[in-house]
Order: structure tokens, then C-alpha cells, then sequence
């Protein structure tokens, strides 16, 4: 009784169903994405309402190079996990670190920046609304970009030790997915706090 | 086979110190054992959460009253909220979520296993941070001990002149904890939904309690988000002085409103879309007919997710929006009604000519029915924004929102139990007292909550600690609070029919209600792979099919 067998069902060989995986990164992301929404839309909903100085408009300036440097991890990254598909690991390696030096110049950039911010404008989270929304909602990408550097290298320390093969390409495929989102939400952030927030 | 495996360990269980098996149990990835972890937990949590209720009950009980102070009258209404909501049934509905899930569509675990573990104890922790604000809510101010902020924690005051000590950090903390385990949880629910079906278990073969089980999980992304992400930004302005909600600096309250809302109202429908859940898997059974409509229930509930993601500001009508938004909140919420409306048609339209077994978790059932549709009628009432100016804030709005997650969701709840208890501890629950708890917790409900409508008519708002004699709310309130006993009286009933039965209850067999889902089709518990080879699935009843081979439902599908 425990099992129920049908003899039409032979063909079960076929029943192929999504890798859980992806699909639980999907979800992953549709979550993430609400939280980013809600935190784009206050950012919007306070652009211009602040009492006090500095103004956006005054203090910021776009960073295109770092921004450059996060769009472009995410083909090598994509390039890398073809590479694995194949099989090519040096290759995959080299890509892989590519991908990671790309993230932490832009983690770099954004310190930087956030360095000029505090020491030269005198603006801190607590000095006006502009302060509380910028830093909020920039320092939330940016802990996405920490937390996915730190799963990046992870995969790069075992990847050195050899223990990343084809095999393992549909979970990097994974780690491969959250990396874009993070990209993605960068092109968003970057539109509503210096273009449209200016 | 099973009953091999299931020998075997109850002889390990026997020869074993406790200390192993808690630390089994402590330790355990095993999607059963967790569901049995979500609902004790929550069943602690009830009981608590009862108490507090109690509290507030007895203070209203007369005016002037002075039981409680109006400070401890505060926090217990906020914890009572906040307990009920997040500690009390999200977690029993993931536990029943957890629990059967897994076996309905035949797969030995969750897609994530860990990941359950992980989401179940951080539930766990959410729940002891919002407890132990009663001894480290002071902090060095001497100020206040547990949140006494409301459920929904209005700006400004959660702001640090309003809220000082750190009574509101453990209510943000504890419902940022749990909102991270049950995203963790909803993960988990649609990932094991989508990858882990048995073979010929296709989507529209599924169970309906998968399938309502599946939108839940897709509400939860977008419904935890936001409060999520509007708990973060309270813990910026109370920790790092932003001003996000501070309306000294330009902040704005409404926002948090809007925030809070936006979460506030689909969890609404994160809680009652499983309660529809235990209905569509309980009717059908005990009316030996299957799902009338079954099409129709997966696009109503779908249609339920998307609509209900765009009511939220008619808990808002009083802040004074513009009428085109008050119009359009006004149009949702009254459209929302419409795909419910679906639902209790096609459960009706079940039992319309079955031959229906009156056992307890029916009776559970047919009192959700018809509570959930007068829950729904005063929804429209309050819908209608210029009736909601009159009495948003009134206990019309505490009797209604009771109706719905007392009346509905509660009542569904305690079906559930009753329907799984056999499956789950592998017992039957005593009939009796089943049905005691039944009539008793039934005229409980209409006492209290009936009757809690005409106070709010009469214009007695809700979160006061007392009230002045001669309004003509004195009777009315005490005999809600005489209601309210009735019901602690009928939940101290199914508690202890949980553990007599459990001890003392006839063995319940695989299959104790004849029913057709393939939970059914294992031991009674199951064993902890569940199928000892995974079962592959042909229609829509697959107990059904291997009953009566000479008319299977596949022929029709």
C-alpha cells in the first residue's frame, strides 16, 4: 500500500522537472526584489523633501568607471560558467577571479565615494533625508554585492583546491544567477539616485 | 514494507535516553518532524497569545475597571496582534504546509531540506526575541518593557522620543527574524512544488491544497518584502537617526502606513488562502464527492493572490487621500470579494448532493463557511470608503477582522488538526470531545464577536483600556468577555484532546477517512523517507485510482 504503481505509466523516464536550484533562486530574487522596491520607491518618494543641506544635486558625482566595472562582472561571469560547462577549468579560474576584481573595484568605488561623502560634504545618514535614503538604499545593494563576493570567493578557494568540475556547473549556474540580479539592481539604483534623483 | 521501518523505530525510541531524542529532534532536516515543530511551537504561542486576550477581555469587562493599568493594557494588545499573527498561525500553516506537501505530491522531502531547518528556527528565535522584550525591553532607560506600539506600529510612535528603551528594537528584530524564516519557508514550499512532483504529478494533477499552498508561497515573496525592507528602515531611524519616518526632518508617517499596509492586507490572504487549503481537502472527503470545480479553484485563488496585492490603503480611508484613490482602493477590495465568492460557491457546490459525514473536522469546515461569508459581507461594508470613515477604528473593525482570522482562518485551522491528527501522531482523536470543542468554541465565537459589532456601531473604539458607564456598551461587553472565556474554555478542550488522544486514542490505520490524496497511502506517521519507492500518479484521486481499479478517475481526466 505504500507505493501506488500505474502500468500505463512507463514512461516516467521522461518526467523531467526544473533544477530546484534555479528555482529556489528565482524566488530568492522575487523576494529581493520586493525588499529593493520598497526602499527605490521611499528614495523617489523623498527626492527633493529634504529641510536641510546637502542636496543631491551639490554632493554627487556618477560613477561611471566602478559602474562599468559591476556591468562587465557579469560576462565574465557568464563566460566563466560556459567555460566549466566545457570543461576548461584554468579558464573558468581566471574568469571567475576577473569577476571578483571587478566586484570589489566596485565596492572600492562606492567606499570611496561614500569616504568623499562623510569627509568632505559633511553628509552622514542621520544629516537629512537625502543622507537616510542615499546611504540606505546604496549600502543595501552594497551588502548584496559583499554577500555575493563572499560566495564568489568561496567558489574560487574551491575551485584552487580542484574540487570544481562540470559537474558542479548547474550550481554555479546559481551563484551565477544572484551575481546578475545584483547587476540588474545596480542599473536600477543607479538611474533613480543619479539620474532621476538629480 | 512501512510497517517494517516503522517497528524498527519505535524499538530504537524505547531503548533510547531522552537527551538523543531531543537532540534528534533539536538537529532534525526531516520536513515531518518540522511541521510537528511549527505547530507545537505555535500551539505554545496560542495559548500565550489566549492569555493575553483573556487579559484584555477581563479589563473591558465593566467600565472603569482597573484590572490592568492602560501601560500593560497597551502591550497586551500589541503582543496579542502581533503573537496571533506571526507566531501563531503563520507558523501553524507552515508547519502544515511542511508536513504534507511533501507527501501530497510524492516526494520524499523539501526541495531544501537545511534551508527548513534553518527558516523553522528562526521562526523559533523571532518568537523568543518578541517574548523576552518582557525582561530586556528596558534597557538602561527604565522605560516601558514589551511593545506597546499596536500590531502595526504607527510613526511617529516607534520613534525614539515615543518609544524609548528598546521595547519597539524587539518587536522590529523579532518580526524581521521570523519574516527572514518565512521567506526561507516560502522558498522552499515553491522550489519543492515546482521540482520535486513524482512522476505524473503534473500541476493540474496537483492537490488543491499544493496548488493554494504554491500562491501562499508566492504572497509571502512579495508580501514579507516590503514589511522587510520598512523594518530595516525603522532600524535606521532608531539606531542611526535617519529620518525615514521622523516628520521633524521631512520624514513622512503615511508612508510607513502605505509600508506597513502593503504587507499588512496580503497577509490578510497569506493566512486565509491555506485556511481555503485544509477546506479543499476536507469537503470533498467528507461529502465523498470530488472537488466541485477544481479549474476554476486554482484560477480563483491566483486571481485572489493578484487582486488582493491591490487593497491595501482601505485600512487608510481616514488619513484623507484624494477620491480617485479612494475610489480605486474602494473598487479592489470589493473586487476581491469575487474570486471568494468562486471558492465558497465550488465548496458549496461539493457538498451539493454528497452524502456528508458530520464528523469534526467537517463541522469545522461548514462553521468556517458560513462565518467566512458574513467575515466577507461586513468587508464590503468596510469597503465602502465613506462607512469605513465612520467606523475605521471602531471595535466594527475588531469584530470583523476577528470574524475572519477566528471565524475563517481558526476554524479551518482547528479542521486541519482534527482531519491530520490521525495521519500525523497515528491516533484517532476522541469524536467526543472533538465535537465538544466544536459547539462549545462555536457559540463562544458568536457571543464574543456577534456581539462585538454593536459596541463599534455604538461607536466604542478599539485600544481603549476602559470606558465611561451609561454609553450602553456595558451589557454588550460583558457578554463578549463571557464569550471570550467560552472560547479559552473550548481551546483548553482540543488541547487536551491532542494529549489524551495521543496517549490513549485507537490506532488510526493508514487510511482512516477513506480519502484519496497519497498522504494517506503510507503509514500513520509516516516513515521518514515517506515512500519507501516513489509513486507515480495518473489523475487528480491516485488513492482513488488503486481503490477502485474497474473505474479509475484516469479514464475521465
Amino acid at each position: 500500500m505504500s507505493t501506488i504503481t500505474n502500468p500505463l505509466s512507463a514512461t516516467s523516464a521522461a518526467w523531467t522537472l526544473p533544477y530546484r536550484g534555479k528555482v529556489g533562486m528565482a524566488c530568492l530574487i522575487f523576494a529581493e526584489s520586493a525588499i529593493f522596491t520598497i526602499f527605490v520607491v521611499a528614495y523617489l518618494f523623498y527626492v527633493g523633501k529634504s529641510l536641510t543641506g546637502p542636496t543631491p544635486r551639490e554632493v554627487l558625482e556618477t560613477p561611471i568607471f566602478y559602474t562599468i566595472c559591476l556591468l562587465s562582472s557579469s560576462l565574465t561571469i557568464h563566460l566563466a560558467g560556459k567555460l566549466l560547462e566545457r570543461g576548461q577549468r584554468g579558464a573558468f579560474l581566471l574568469l571567475w577571479l576577473s569577476t571578483i576584481v571587478l566586484g570589489a573595484l566596485f565596492l572600492y568605488g562606492t567606499g570611496q565615494e561614500w569616504h568623499r561623502l562623510i569627509y568632505e560634504h559633511g553628509l552622514t545618514i542621520s544629516t537629512n533625508l537625502f543622507g537616510t535614503t542615499y546611504y540606505s538604499l546604496v549600502g543595501l545593494h552594497a551588502s548584496h554585492v559583499i554577500a555575493g563576493l563572499v560566495m564568489l570567493t568561496i567558489v574560487l578557494l574551491f575551485g584552487l583546491a580542484g574540487r570544481v568540475g562540470p559537474e558542479q556547473s548547474a550550481r554555479v549556474e546559481v551563484l551565477s544567477l544572484y551575481w546578475h540580479f545584483v547587476d540588474v539592481v545596480w542599473v536600477v539604483v543607479f538611474t533613480v539616485v543619479y539620474v532621476l534623483g538629480r | 514494507m512501512s510497517s517494517d521501518a516503522i517497528a524498527i523505530q519505535t524499538a530504537e525510541a524505547t531503548g533510547r535516553p531522552w537527551v538523543e531524542t531531543l537532540h534528534e529532534w533539536v538537529t532534525t532536516v526531516d520536513h515531518k518532524r518540522l511541521g510537528v515543530l511549527y505547530i507545537l511551537y505555535a500551539l505554545v504561542f496560542l495559548l500565550i497569545a489566549g492569555l493575553e486576550a483573556m487579559i484584555i477581555r477581563i479589563q473591558l469587562i465593566r467600565p472603569h475597571n482597573d484590572f490592568v493599568s492602560p501601560q500593560v493594557f497597551n502591550r497586551m494588545f500589541t503582543m496579542h496582534g502581533t503573537t496571533m499573527i506571526f507566531f501563531v498561525v503563520m507558523p501553524v500553516l507552515f508547519g502544515f504546509a511542511n508536513y504534507l506537501v511533501p507527501l501530497m505530491i510524492g516526494a520524499r522531502d523539501m526541495a531544501f531540506p537545511r534551508l527548513n531547518a534553518f527558516s523553522f528556527w528562526l521562526t523559533a528565535l523571532g518568537g523568543l526575541l518578541l517574548y523576552f522584550s518582557f525582561l530586556g525591553g528596558n534597557g538602561l532607560y527604565g522605560a516601558g518593557t514589551a511593545p506597546d506600539v499596536g500590531w502595526w506600529a504607527y510613526a511617529p510612535l516607534t520613534s525614539r522620543a515615543f518609544s524609548p528603551g528598546h521595547s519597539s528594537d524587539y518587536w522590529t528584530i523579532a518580526l524581521l527574524v521570523s519574516g527572514f524564516g518565512s521567506m526561507g519557508t516560502a522558498v522552499n514550499l515553491v522550489a519543492t512544488i515546482i521540482s520535486m512532483r513524482c512522476p505524473g504529478m503534473s500541476l493540474g494533477r496537483m492537490p488543491l491544497f499544493a496548488w493554494l499552498n504554491l500562491t501562499m508561497a508566492g504572497m509571502v515573496f512579495l508580501v514579507i518584502g516590503p514589511l522587510t525592507a520598512a523594518q530595516l528602515m525603522l532600524c535606521v531611524d532608531r539606531y542611526l537617526g535617519g529620518h525615514f519616518f521622523d516628520t521633524q526632518a521631512g520624514g513622512s508617517a503615511t508612508l510607513w502606513m502605505h509600508f506597513f499596509w502593503i504587507f499588512g492586507h496580503p497577509e490578510v490572504y497569506v493566512l486565509v488562502i491555506p485556511a481555503f487549503a485544509f477546506l479543499s481537502e476536507i469537503v470533498p472527503v467528507f461529502s465523498r464527492k470530488p472537488i466541485f470545480g477544481y479549474p476554476v479553484m486554482v484560477g480563483a485563488t491566483i486571481c485572489i493572490g493578484f487582486v488582493s496585492m491591490s487593497v491595501w490603503a482601505h485600512h487608510m480611508f481616514t488619513i484623507g487621500m484624494n477620491s480617485y484613490a479612494n475610489s480605486f482602493f474602494a473598487i479592489t477590495s470589493m473586487v476581491v470579494g469575487v474570486p471568494t465568492g468562486i471558492k465558497i460557491f465550488n465548496w458549496l457546490g461539493t457538498m451539493w448532493g454528497g452524502r456528508i459525514i458530520f464528523k469534526t473536522p467537517m463541522l469545522f469546515c461548514i462553521g468556517f463557511l458560513f462565518q467566512f461569508l458574513i467575515a466577507g459581507l461586513t468587508g464590503i461594508m468596510l469597503a465602502t470608503a465613506p462607512f469605513n470613515w465612520q467606523l475605521s477604528g471602531s471595535y466594527f473593525v475588531v469584530a470583523h477582522f476577528h470574524y475572519v482570522i477566528v471565524g475563517s482562518i481558526l476554524f479551518a485551522i482547528f479542521g486541519a488538526f482534527y482531519y491530520w491528527y490521525p495521519k500525523i501522531t497515528g491516533r484517532r482523536y476522541n469524536e467526543t470531545l472533538g465535537k465538544l470543542h466544536f459547539w462549545l468554541f462555536l457559540i463562544g465565537f458568536h457571543l464574543c464577536f456577534d456581539l462585538m459589532h454593536i459596541p463599534g456601531l455604538h461607536g466604542m473604539p478599539r485600544r481603549i483600556y476602559t470606558y465611561e458607564p451609561g454609553r450602553g456598551w456595558e451589557t454588550l461587553n460583558l457578554l463578549v468577555t463571557i464569550g471570550a472565556f467560552v472560547q479559552g474554555i473550548a481551546v483548553l478542550v482540543f488541547v487536551a484532546n491532542l494529549i489524551i488522544s495521543y496517549f490513549k486514542g485507537a490506532k488510526a490505520g493508514n487510511d482512516p477517512w477513506d480519502a484519496w490524496t497519497l498522504e494517506w497511502s503510507v503509514s500513520s506517521p509516516p516513515p521518514a523517507y515517506n515512500f519507501a519507492a516513489v509513486p507515480t500518479v495518473a489523475s487528480r484521486r491516485p488513492l482513488w485510482d488503486l481503490k477502485h481499479p474497474e473505474d479509475p478517475d484516469s479514464r475521465y481526466e
